[in-house]
């Protein structure tokens, strides 16, 4: 029993009373890593060694010199007496899409293997200004395209704690492997499609996506820019919330971050659920999918532990004095993928022209005869499958002679989308939500290498959360139970605009309700694995 | 019969903002002279991850032209994504207005040396950033990214322009509204204000558009008239060949005077335009959009007939006083604190004043030289205190050493001998040395009254009072 069982709010109370010393933390940390992580994530990786196979593999680099000095100036401030910030000594990893002035962020891409940023994300500077320590970059899909962050050019991708042949979910794999196997108790990741919820799911954490501008984006090497949003993943919900206290805020280098004022989340938890009305839908019970041969929509079941853990979620809810909602219609939930394959490739593609070999970055060793030659071959050599299917379906989608039916279109159903939420959430209309459950992914993690080739199928996995990036509005994913493997199940809470203070509320109540219930005492295999030797 | 032909062209010009900052970063706007790449930060250079955040004075500042150029300035207007790839372009796309830009319409009314007026309408008016340079050099190409993020308004006409001496005056006319509204140095030099020219030919009373070239690298009026003038010969001499104008970009080259071929233009880039996630709608109030117009100051056109109405200058005088909104400026505080007529403050500026500013290399606004000191000069002449040509020294002492007029004139004695025993000992003496003079007028020979003036004038160092001088002589010659 070391400090990496302790919640990060336990870690900060100790710290900074003076009873627990930020580089033991981090030392027991690091060790963690050293035992469950295995070898770090990299380009043109030889065969993996068969041991490595039931390592978790979170890290594309871990950043131990800096946190090192972190930990440092933390315990110089205890001693001198000063505040050392409301995350004193909680080692925080970072995915690598967030930009860290003097660690390399590559975004899991060869065309940024070697670039090192000359500013910090604002998100992570606020966790340095807050007294974390950065312990390192996690592993991704390549630019954030995927949900299983199998797409990784640097391998070997992180693998699911609880089972190794599982993914972790994506793209924020990394980040959830490295909270569930307790390497580090909170990670930042993004959000644009359930990039933070699904791998939360997946691996049996929290993760949480607030509404959109509610955190900055400045620094985070973009995907959808409508459309990504930074957010925490923990093990608990009032690590999130602590994490999200941190995170939250205006920020002058994001137009699009929001200046309406952050609540006190931590405080909002203890409020408890009485006579809040939590909404169900039959929309969100199935999922819609394209019959490959035909194209046609149609209906498609979900793993039935999903729907099952949503119907417990909700009597310990009601249990509690929560008012269940039956029946909330979400018409256009069955469009969230559609309109996203759309919108968010057409600003992916937009996003990606800058990595061009001219200025940073990999750039092709092969003689090339002009500058044409030079963008083809390094964008052809330097990105990998996913990046080049999203550029050119983005380009295609936007191209003057599409836009009109695909990107305009795509607009207008994003719209229709948003539409579906004001009207569960309207406090004069019909249904008066405080939040809306669902479960967060249609199954459980699935195996490795099975959905990797199939682009269409892997979106889908997003389709139960993709809804709140098209609407923007927060939504978090809290674990609720296994599956008959053994994998965890998630189920998710939306929440209107700004309202993270009662999607965490809600959360956090059925995380107490449920503190002594028999899953929550299993342990991740990785975790048993490192422990057996 | 010879078909006559009649000269179709339009302009798009891009007009740099003279704000402090860039558009969507705190980079100095202005990078004349500097090293390349020394004047840059992650968001310009397109680093990823950046994020762009609008400067609010481009805004005012675009608004404010498009206010000047009669066109409606849009509540809510949005920024889009250009997207293509250049190496100068460091995000691989532009960030500009393309649907709902913040003015719609206008026109610009240009004066022709012949008198007539022609109104150009504006085709479209948008607030975009600049890109960077790039050069060839010892067989590399070479970028320099201190100019992208410079934020620039792209104003583009109608093709209601019908030679190169007509787009000469638009851009001589905008270039002189651009200074007078204080939004862009416009200097055509360095870049402030830049021209494209598309041109075209069509028999004349025609209505057709034909296939157009377009004429770039114009560094100056002159380039502009000439190039225009002569890709236009071109056309006519190829058509009447029995040829056709294929659509190319011709470069101007002004050391030869001479159009050269770059590459033709047979397809449209799809440039993918799509709304600027990064950035929020542009939204100014209607109570904004008010006070941005009624900020913006009298028109030079129309500041022009008024001086020419409404104090009797003539047409040449009220057109040099209005060539800059300062000058005019300066001018009208002069007439409203001298004594004299607006005629005689028009000839003093015409004559002196100008002269003095092209000595100095300096404008009106920057003269130490303020209205109230010139008034007072012009008083101090007019009412005999000071000789004219006291006055005129007086412009530049005062403007170098910034002291009052009259304590220059107190300080160095310059005041006219108006004293009347002063001035008969004067010319008592001028009598004296010249008897044969003396003795001519007494003869008859009165013209001889001028050089007796000046034999005066002379003694005094120029400080007689001429009037009293006159008076004196005929009295004590007559005598």
């Amino acid at each position: 029993m070391n400090t990496t069982s302790l919640s990060a709010l336990e870690i900060v109370l100790r710290v900074r009373a003076g009873e627990l010393s930020a580089m033991q933390v981090l030392e027991e940390h690091l060790a963690q890593i050293a035992a469950v992580d295995g070898i770090p994530g990299q380009l043109d990786l030889p065969a993996l060694p068969p041991r490595e196979e039931q390592k978790v593999h979170a890290f594309i680099q871990v950043t131990t010199d800096l946190a090192r000095q972190q930990a440092e100036q933390i315990e110089a401030k205890v001693a001198r007496g000063e505040d050392p910030g409301p995350l004193a000594g909680v080692p925080v990893s970072i995915k690598d899409i967030f930009c860290v002035q003097g660690t390399t962020t590559t975004a899991g891409s060869r065309i940024l293997y070697n670039f090192r940023p000359p500013y910090t994300a604002t998100t992570v500077a606020r966790l340095e200004q807050a007294g974390a320590l950065i312990l390192g970059k996690t592993n991704l899909d390549e630019f954030t395209y995927g949900s299983s962050s199998e797409s990784s050019a640097f391998q070997p991708h992180p693998n699911n704690p609880w089972n190794t042949q599982h993914v972790t979910g994506g793209s924020s794999g990394g980040s959830a492997a490295a909270v569930a196997a307790y390497e580090t108790p909170l990670s930042l990741g993004t959000d644009t499609g359930g990039s933070i919820r699904q791998p939360a799911a997946f691996c049996g954490v929290v993760g949480l996506k607030p509404t959109y501008g509610r955190t900055s984006r400045y620094g985070l090497i973009a995907f959808g820019s409508s459309l990504d949003c930074p957010g925490p993943l923990a093990r608990n919900v009032s690590d999130a919330a602590l994490m999200l206290q941190v995170l939250a805020g205006a920020d002058p280098k994001d137009s699009t971050s929001s200046i309406q004022p952050v609540p006190d989340y931590l405080a909002a938890l203890a409020e408890g659920v009485r006579g809040l009305r939590i909404g169900i839908s039959p929309d969100y019970d199935h999922i819609a999918y394209p019959d490959t041969e035909t194209g046609e929509m149609g209906i498609q079941a979900i793993q039935p532990e999903m729907n099952q853990a949503v119907r417990e979620v909700a009597q310990v809810l009601a249990s509690l004095g929560a008012e269940i909602i039956e029946n909330v219609p979400m018409p256009n939930a069955r469009h969230g993928i559609p309109t996203y394959f759309v919108i968010s490739r057409v600003e992916a593609a937009s996003n990606l022209h800058r990595f061009d070999g001219v200025k940073y970055g990999y750039r092709t060793q092969k003689p090339v005869q002009d500058l044409t030659e030079l963008y083809r071959v390094t964008r052809a050599e330097g990105f990998g499958l996913q990046p080049k299917l999203r550029i050119l379906m983005g380009m295609y989608v936007s191209a003057a002679a599409h836009a009109a039916h695909y990107y305009q279109k795509a607009l207008r159903v994003r719209s229709l989308i948003r539409a579906d939420f004001e009207r569960a959430f309207d406090p004069t209309g019909p249904y008066r939500l405080d939040a809306l459950l669902t479960p967060t992914t249609p199954t459980t993690a699935f195996r490795r290498k099975e959905v990797l080739r199939d682009t269409v199928l892997m979106q889908y996995s997003d389709q139960m959360t993709v809804g709140a990036n098209h609407a923007g509005i927060p939504a978090i994913s809290i674990p609720a139970g296994l599956d008959p493997q053994g994998l965890p199940i998630g189920v998710q809470f939306f929440g209107n605009d700004f309202r993270e203070d009662i999607i965490l509320r809600v959360a956090y109540a059925y995380e107490q309700a449920t503190e002594l219930a028999p899953w929550r005492q299993e342990i991740p295999q990785a975790l048993r694995a490192a422990e057996v030797k | 019969m010879m078909t006559r032909y009649e000269i179709v062209v339009g302009l798009e010009t891009h007009i740099q903002l003279n704000t402090e900052t860039k558009i969507f970063c705190s980079c100095k706007a202005d990078s004349w002279g500097a090293e390349p790449n020394t004047n840059i930060c992650p968001v310009c250079s397109g680093l990823p991850g950046v994020l762009p955040v609008l400067n609010a004075e481009a805004v005012q500042k675009a608004a404010l032209l498009a206010a000047a150029m009669h066109a409606e300035i849009n509540p809510v207007s949005y920024f889009d994504r250009k997207n293509y790839f250049y190496p100068d372009l460091p995000k691989g796309y532009q960030i500009t207005q393309f649907d709902e830009p913040i003015g719609k319409g206008g026109y610009l009314d240009i004066h022709m040396p012949d008198g007539s007026t022609r109104r150009v309408h504006i085709h479209k008016l948008h607030l975009e950033e600049d890109a960077g340079k790039t050069k060839i050099e010892a067989g590399r190409r070479l970028v320099d990214f201190n100019r992208c993020g410079v934020p620039l308004v792209e104003m583009v006409t109608e093709p209601e322009l019908h030679s190169g001496e007509e787009a000469a005056q638009y851009l001589t006319e905008l270039r002189q509204l651009l200074r007078w509204i204080g939004v862009s140095e416009a200097d055509m030099e360095r870049g402030h204000l830049r021209c494209d020219a598309n041109v075209s030919i069509r028999e004349a009373g025609s209505t057709v558009l034909n296939t157009k070239t377009e004429i770039k690298n114009m560094n100056s009026i002159d380039s502009i008239r000439q190039a225009i003038t002569l890709e236009a010969q071109r056309q006519i001499a190829a058509v009447e060949a029995g040829g056709r104008v294929e659509s190319y970009t011709l470069d101007w080259d002004a050391d030869t005077g001479t159009l050269r071929k770059m590459r033709s233009k047979e397809t449209e880039a799809d440039y993918r335009y799509f709304r600027e996630p990064d950035l929020l709608p542009v939204k100014l109030s209607e109570e904004e959009i008010n006070r941005i117009k009624s900020s913006l100051p009298e028109l030079p056109y129309a500041r022009k007939m008024r001086f020419i109405a409404e104090y009797q200058l003539s047409a040449y005088d009220a057109d040099i006083l209005t060539s800059e909104r300062s000058l005019s400026d300066y001018f009208e505080e002069t007439v409203g604190l001298s004594s004299t007529s607006p005629k005689t403050v028009s000839n003093w500026m015409m004559n002196d004043l100008l002269r003095l500013m092209n000595d100095l290399g300096k404008s009106a606004s920057e003269l130490h030289l303020r209205p109230a000191e010139l008034a007072e000069i012009i008083n101090l002449v007019e009412s005999g205190k000071i000789s004219p040509a006291t006055g005129k020294a007086l412009l530049k002492k005062v403007e170098e050493s910034g002291r009052k007029p009259a304590e220059i004139v107190a300080a160095e004695g310059l005041g006219l001998i108006g004293d009347e025993d002063a001035l008969r000992s004067q010319i008592a003496a001028v009598l004296s040395e010249s008897p044969s003079e003396v003795a001519n007028f007494k003869a008859g020979k009165e013209s001889l009254l001028g050089w007796f003036v000046g034999q005066v004038m002379r003694r005094t160092g120029g400080k007689a009072d001429p009037k009293r001088t006159r008076e004196l002589l005929l009295e004590m010659l007559r005598k």
